[in-house]
Protein backbone atom coordinates (compact mmCIF):
# COMPACT_ATOMS: atom_id res chain seq x y z
CA UNK A 1 0.00 0.00 0.00
CA UNK A 2 1.21 3.71 -1.13
CA UNK A 3 0.33 7.29 -0.40
CA UNK A 4 -1.02 7.02 -4.06
CA UNK A 5 -3.65 3.98 -2.79
CA UNK A 6 -4.94 5.71 0.56
CA UNK A 7 -8.75 6.46 0.27
CA UNK A 8 -9.85 10.19 -0.56
CA UNK A 9 -10.55 10.65 3.19
CA UNK A 10 -7.19 9.36 4.93
CA UNK A 11 -5.62 11.40 1.73
CA UNK A 12 -7.43 14.88 2.47
CA UNK A 13 -6.04 14.19 6.72
CA UNK A 14 -2.37 13.45 5.72
CA UNK A 15 -2.24 15.79 2.58
CA UNK A 16 0.62 15.24 0.20
CA UNK A 17 3.51 16.53 2.29
CA UNK A 18 4.82 17.94 -0.92
CA UNK A 19 6.03 21.73 -0.40
CA UNK A 20 3.33 24.41 -1.13
CA UNK A 21 2.33 27.64 -0.67
CA UNK A 22 -0.53 29.25 1.84
CA UNK A 23 -4.44 30.56 1.08
CA UNK A 24 -2.89 34.37 0.60
CA UNK A 25 -0.33 33.38 -1.32
CA UNK A 26 -2.46 31.42 -3.67
CA UNK A 27 -4.24 34.00 -4.10
CA UNK A 28 -1.82 36.51 -5.05
CA UNK A 29 -0.94 34.11 -7.57
CA UNK A 30 -4.24 32.61 -9.10
CA UNK A 31 -4.76 34.73 -12.19
CA UNK A 32 -0.66 34.35 -13.26
CA UNK A 33 -1.11 30.51 -12.89
CA UNK A 34 -4.59 30.28 -14.49
CA UNK A 35 -3.35 32.36 -17.26
CA UNK A 36 -0.31 30.04 -17.66
CA UNK A 37 -2.35 26.99 -17.76
CA UNK A 38 -4.75 28.56 -20.66
CA UNK A 39 -1.39 29.36 -22.31
CA UNK A 40 -0.18 25.70 -22.50
CA UNK A 41 2.58 27.22 -20.47
CA UNK A 42 4.26 25.23 -17.75
CA UNK A 43 2.56 26.72 -14.90
CA UNK A 44 3.29 24.44 -12.25
CA UNK A 45 7.40 25.20 -12.92
CA UNK A 46 6.77 28.72 -12.87
CA UNK A 47 4.73 28.86 -9.86
CA UNK A 48 5.89 26.62 -7.49
CA UNK A 49 3.77 25.00 -4.60
CA UNK A 50 0.44 26.28 -6.19
CA UNK A 51 -0.68 23.12 -7.25
CA UNK A 52 0.11 21.22 -4.25
CA UNK A 53 -2.05 23.97 -2.46
CA UNK A 54 -4.67 23.75 -4.53
CA UNK A 55 -4.73 19.69 -3.92
CA UNK A 56 -5.09 20.52 -0.14
CA UNK A 57 -7.06 23.74 0.21
CA UNK A 58 -11.36 22.90 -1.45
CA UNK A 59 -11.53 26.46 -1.09
CA UNK A 60 -8.95 27.91 -3.29
CA UNK A 61 -9.68 24.60 -5.69
CA UNK A 62 -13.14 25.71 -6.32
CA UNK A 63 -11.79 29.29 -7.04
CA UNK A 64 -9.76 28.26 -9.45
CA UNK A 65 -11.80 26.58 -11.28
CA UNK A 66 -14.15 29.02 -11.58
CA UNK A 67 -11.57 31.53 -12.66
CA UNK A 68 -10.44 28.79 -14.79
CA UNK A 69 -14.02 28.64 -16.33
CA UNK A 70 -14.90 31.75 -16.40
CA UNK A 71 -11.14 32.27 -18.28
CA UNK A 72 -12.46 29.68 -20.67
CA UNK A 73 -16.34 31.38 -21.01
CA UNK A 74 -14.65 34.78 -22.14
CA UNK A 75 -12.50 33.23 -24.55
CA UNK A 76 -15.58 31.63 -26.82
CA UNK A 77 -18.08 34.62 -26.51
CA UNK B 1 -12.53 67.58 -18.10
CA UNK B 2 -10.28 64.92 -16.58
CA UNK B 3 -8.84 65.17 -13.80
CA UNK B 4 -4.55 65.70 -15.29
CA UNK B 5 -2.19 62.42 -14.53
CA UNK B 6 0.14 63.47 -12.10
CA UNK B 7 0.97 59.87 -11.11
CA UNK B 8 4.44 59.33 -13.22
CA UNK B 9 4.29 55.58 -12.91
CA UNK B 10 0.94 55.42 -14.01
CA UNK B 11 2.37 57.28 -16.79
CA UNK B 12 4.44 55.10 -17.73
CA UNK B 13 1.87 51.87 -17.45
CA UNK B 14 -0.30 53.53 -19.98
CA UNK B 15 2.61 54.44 -22.88
CA UNK B 16 3.38 50.22 -22.02
CA UNK B 17 1.93 47.82 -25.35
CA UNK B 18 -0.89 45.86 -24.44
CA UNK B 19 -2.27 47.10 -21.30
CA UNK B 20 -5.54 47.25 -20.67
CA UNK B 21 -5.45 51.20 -20.40
CA UNK B 22 -9.26 51.33 -18.81
CA UNK B 23 -8.16 50.22 -15.40
CA UNK B 24 -5.61 53.52 -15.12
CA UNK B 25 -8.91 55.75 -15.20
CA UNK B 26 -9.77 53.77 -12.09
CA UNK B 27 -7.35 56.29 -10.18
CA UNK B 28 -8.61 59.43 -11.89
CA UNK B 29 -10.84 61.73 -10.96
CA UNK B 30 -14.21 63.02 -12.81
CA UNK B 31 -16.40 61.34 -15.42
CA UNK B 32 -13.40 59.15 -16.73
CA UNK B 33 -12.98 57.43 -13.33
CA UNK B 34 -16.45 57.12 -12.91
CA UNK B 35 -17.02 55.60 -15.61
CA UNK B 36 -13.86 53.20 -15.47
CA UNK B 37 -15.53 51.98 -12.03
CA UNK B 38 -18.70 51.46 -13.79
CA UNK B 39 -17.17 49.33 -16.05
CA UNK B 40 -14.76 47.24 -13.32
CA UNK B 41 -18.41 46.72 -11.27
CA UNK B 42 -19.91 45.23 -14.37
CA UNK B 43 -16.79 42.87 -14.95
CA UNK B 44 -17.09 41.93 -11.10
CA UNK B 45 -21.15 41.39 -11.26
CA UNK B 46 -20.54 39.13 -14.13
CA UNK B 47 -17.70 37.20 -12.35
CA UNK B 48 -19.88 37.34 -9.17
CA UNK B 49 -23.13 36.01 -10.84
CA UNK B 50 -20.80 33.34 -12.58
CA UNK B 51 -19.43 31.78 -8.90
CA UNK B 52 -23.08 32.43 -7.71
CA UNK B 53 -24.32 30.03 -10.79
CA UNK B 54 -22.49 27.60 -10.37
CA UNK B 55 -22.83 26.95 -6.82
CA UNK B 56 -26.64 27.48 -6.76
CA UNK B 57 -26.86 23.80 -6.07
CA UNK B 58 -25.96 24.74 -2.20
CA UNK B 59 -28.36 27.38 -1.97
CA UNK B 60 -31.47 25.57 -2.94
CA UNK B 61 -33.75 27.77 -0.92
CA UNK B 62 -32.98 30.63 -2.13
CA UNK B 63 -34.85 32.52 -4.97
CA UNK B 64 -33.78 33.54 -8.30
CA UNK B 65 -33.33 37.48 -7.15
CA UNK B 66 -31.93 36.18 -3.13
CA UNK B 67 -29.00 34.74 -5.54
CA UNK B 68 -28.87 37.95 -7.71
CA UNK B 69 -29.00 40.05 -4.20
CA UNK B 70 -25.85 37.88 -3.03
CA UNK B 71 -23.90 38.18 -5.99
CA UNK B 72 -24.66 42.18 -5.96
CA UNK B 73 -22.75 41.96 -2.55
CA UNK B 74 -19.99 40.06 -3.67
CA UNK B 75 -19.65 42.39 -6.77
CA UNK B 76 -20.01 45.37 -3.96
CA UNK B 77 -17.00 44.20 -1.76
CA UNK B 78 -14.80 43.09 -4.06
CA UNK B 79 -14.93 46.88 -6.14
CA UNK B 80 -14.03 48.08 -2.71
CA UNK B 81 -10.81 45.34 -2.76
CA UNK B 82 -9.91 45.93 -6.07
CA UNK B 83 -9.74 49.74 -5.39
CA UNK B 84 -7.67 48.84 -2.58
CA UNK B 85 -5.14 46.63 -3.53
CA UNK B 86 -4.70 48.75 -7.20
CA UNK B 87 -1.23 48.83 -6.29
CA UNK B 88 -1.07 45.25 -5.89
CA UNK B 89 -1.77 44.82 -9.85
CA UNK B 90 1.53 43.60 -10.98
CA UNK B 91 0.46 42.69 -14.68
CA UNK B 92 1.28 39.57 -14.28
CA UNK B 93 -2.12 38.75 -15.84
CA UNK B 94 -4.46 41.14 -17.18
CA UNK B 95 -6.15 43.47 -15.25
CA UNK B 96 -9.49 41.46 -16.33
CA UNK B 97 -8.52 38.38 -14.76
CA UNK B 98 -6.65 39.75 -11.62
CA UNK B 99 -10.08 41.53 -11.04
CA UNK B 100 -12.10 38.52 -11.86
CA UNK B 101 -10.29 36.27 -8.90
CA UNK B 102 -11.74 39.21 -6.13
CA UNK B 103 -15.41 39.00 -7.44
CA UNK B 104 -15.32 35.02 -7.63
CA UNK B 105 -13.34 35.02 -4.04
CA UNK B 106 -15.97 37.36 -2.08
CA UNK B 107 -19.01 35.51 -4.06
CA UNK B 108 -17.75 32.04 -3.24
CA UNK B 109 -17.27 32.96 0.86
CA UNK B 110 -20.95 34.30 0.93
CA UNK B 111 -22.32 31.34 -0.73
CA UNK B 112 -20.49 29.22 1.29
CA UNK B 113 -21.19 31.11 4.67
CA UNK B 114 -24.57 31.38 3.67
CA UNK B 115 -25.13 28.08 2.81
CA UNK B 116 -23.97 26.76 6.26
CA UNK B 117 -25.64 29.72 7.93
CA UNK B 118 -28.37 27.76 10.31
CA UNK B 119 -26.21 24.73 10.47
CA UNK B 120 -23.98 23.71 13.11
CA UNK B 121 -20.32 23.44 13.24
CA UNK B 122 -19.21 20.30 14.95
CA UNK B 123 -16.24 20.64 16.93
CA UNK B 124 -15.87 17.80 19.19
CA UNK B 125 -13.33 16.01 18.59
CA UNK B 126 -14.71 12.78 19.14
CA UNK B 127 -15.42 12.49 16.11
CA UNK B 128 -12.66 11.56 14.54
CA UNK B 129 -13.64 8.26 16.00
CA UNK B 130 -15.67 7.59 13.45
CA UNK B 131 -12.93 7.24 10.87
CA UNK B 132 -12.93 3.72 10.39
CA UNK B 133 -16.45 4.46 8.33
CA UNK B 134 -15.44 7.59 6.49
CA UNK B 135 -13.93 6.16 3.18
CA UNK B 136 -14.15 3.32 0.82
CA UNK B 137 -11.09 2.05 2.36
CA UNK B 138 -10.80 -1.89 2.97
CA UNK B 139 -11.75 -1.99 6.69
CA UNK B 140 -11.36 -6.15 6.66
CA UNK B 141 -7.85 -5.60 5.27
CA UNK B 142 -5.09 -6.19 8.77
CA UNK B 143 -2.45 -3.24 7.19
CA UNK B 144 -5.06 -1.12 6.74
CA UNK B 145 -6.76 -1.23 10.08
CA UNK B 146 -3.47 -0.69 11.28
CA UNK B 147 -2.62 2.48 9.39
CA UNK B 148 -6.69 3.68 10.41
CA UNK B 149 -5.43 2.99 14.32
CA UNK B 150 -2.02 4.77 14.21
CA UNK B 151 -3.70 7.20 12.08
CA UNK B 152 -6.22 7.34 14.80
CA UNK B 153 -3.81 7.64 17.44
CA UNK B 154 -2.18 10.54 15.82
CA UNK B 155 -4.95 12.56 16.14
CA UNK B 156 -5.48 11.83 19.86
CA UNK B 157 -1.57 12.16 20.73
CA UNK B 158 0.10 14.03 18.04
CA UNK B 159 -1.41 17.26 17.72
CA UNK B 160 -3.14 20.48 19.98
CA UNK B 161 -6.56 20.32 20.84
CA UNK B 162 -6.82 23.38 18.17
CA UNK B 163 -5.10 21.06 15.19
CA UNK B 164 -7.71 18.41 15.79
CA UNK B 165 -10.26 20.58 16.36
CA UNK B 166 -9.88 21.98 12.75
CA UNK B 167 -8.76 18.84 10.97
CA UNK B 168 -11.33 17.34 12.43
CA UNK B 169 -13.89 20.10 11.11
CA UNK B 170 -12.61 20.55 7.69
CA UNK B 171 -11.59 17.11 6.88
CA UNK B 172 -13.88 14.85 8.32
CA UNK B 173 -17.29 17.22 8.88
CA UNK B 174 -16.43 18.83 5.56
CA UNK B 175 -17.15 22.45 6.94
CA UNK B 176 -15.54 24.69 4.48
CA UNK B 177 -12.47 26.80 5.86
CA UNK B 178 -14.15 30.15 5.56
CA UNK B 179 -17.21 29.13 7.44
CA UNK B 180 -14.82 27.54 10.17
CA UNK B 181 -12.60 31.01 10.30
CA UNK B 182 -15.57 32.57 10.77
CA UNK B 183 -16.21 30.46 13.04
CA UNK B 184 -13.20 30.51 15.10
CA UNK B 185 -12.61 34.40 14.64
CA UNK B 186 -9.54 33.26 12.74
CA UNK B 187 -8.78 33.91 8.76
CA UNK B 188 -8.84 31.13 6.03
CA UNK B 189 -4.90 31.64 6.01
CA UNK B 190 -3.97 31.42 9.55
CA UNK B 191 -6.82 28.05 9.84
CA UNK B 192 -4.94 26.80 6.65
CA UNK B 193 -1.50 27.33 7.66
CA UNK B 194 -2.51 25.25 11.33
CA UNK B 195 -4.38 22.76 9.10
CA UNK B 196 -0.81 22.27 7.16
CA UNK B 197 1.15 21.74 10.22
CA UNK B 198 -1.77 19.39 11.54
CA UNK B 199 -1.02 17.27 8.18
CA UNK B 200 2.29 17.27 8.69
CA UNK B 201 2.63 16.22 12.70
CA UNK B 202 -0.39 13.49 11.82
CA UNK B 203 2.14 12.23 8.94
CA UNK B 204 4.95 11.96 10.92
CA UNK B 205 2.86 10.27 13.26
CA UNK B 206 1.98 7.47 10.77
CA UNK B 207 5.13 7.01 9.43
CA UNK B 208 6.80 6.78 13.12
CA UNK B 209 4.41 4.35 13.66
CA UNK B 210 5.43 2.02 10.44
CA UNK B 211 4.03 3.62 7.61
CA UNK B 212 6.84 5.24 5.66
CA UNK B 213 4.77 4.53 2.49
CA UNK B 214 2.42 7.08 2.98
CA UNK B 215 4.78 9.71 2.08
CA UNK B 216 5.46 8.08 -1.04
Amino acid sequence: MTGRDLDPTLKRLLGSGEPEIGCDECFAQLDRYVELELAGAPADELVPGLRAHLVGCPACAEEHESLRALLELDSVS
Amino acid sequence: MPAPDTNPDVSALAAAPGVEEWYLDLQTEGARGEAAVAHLHGLLLRAARFEVFRRRGSLSELSAVELDELAQDAADDAAVSVLRRLGDFRRESSFRTWAYKFALLEAAVKVRRRAWRDREVTLEPEHWESLAHAGPGPDDDAEYGELLEAVREGIRTALTPRQRQVLVAAVLEGVPIDVLAERLGSNRNALYKLLHDARRRLRAHVVDAGFPEVNE
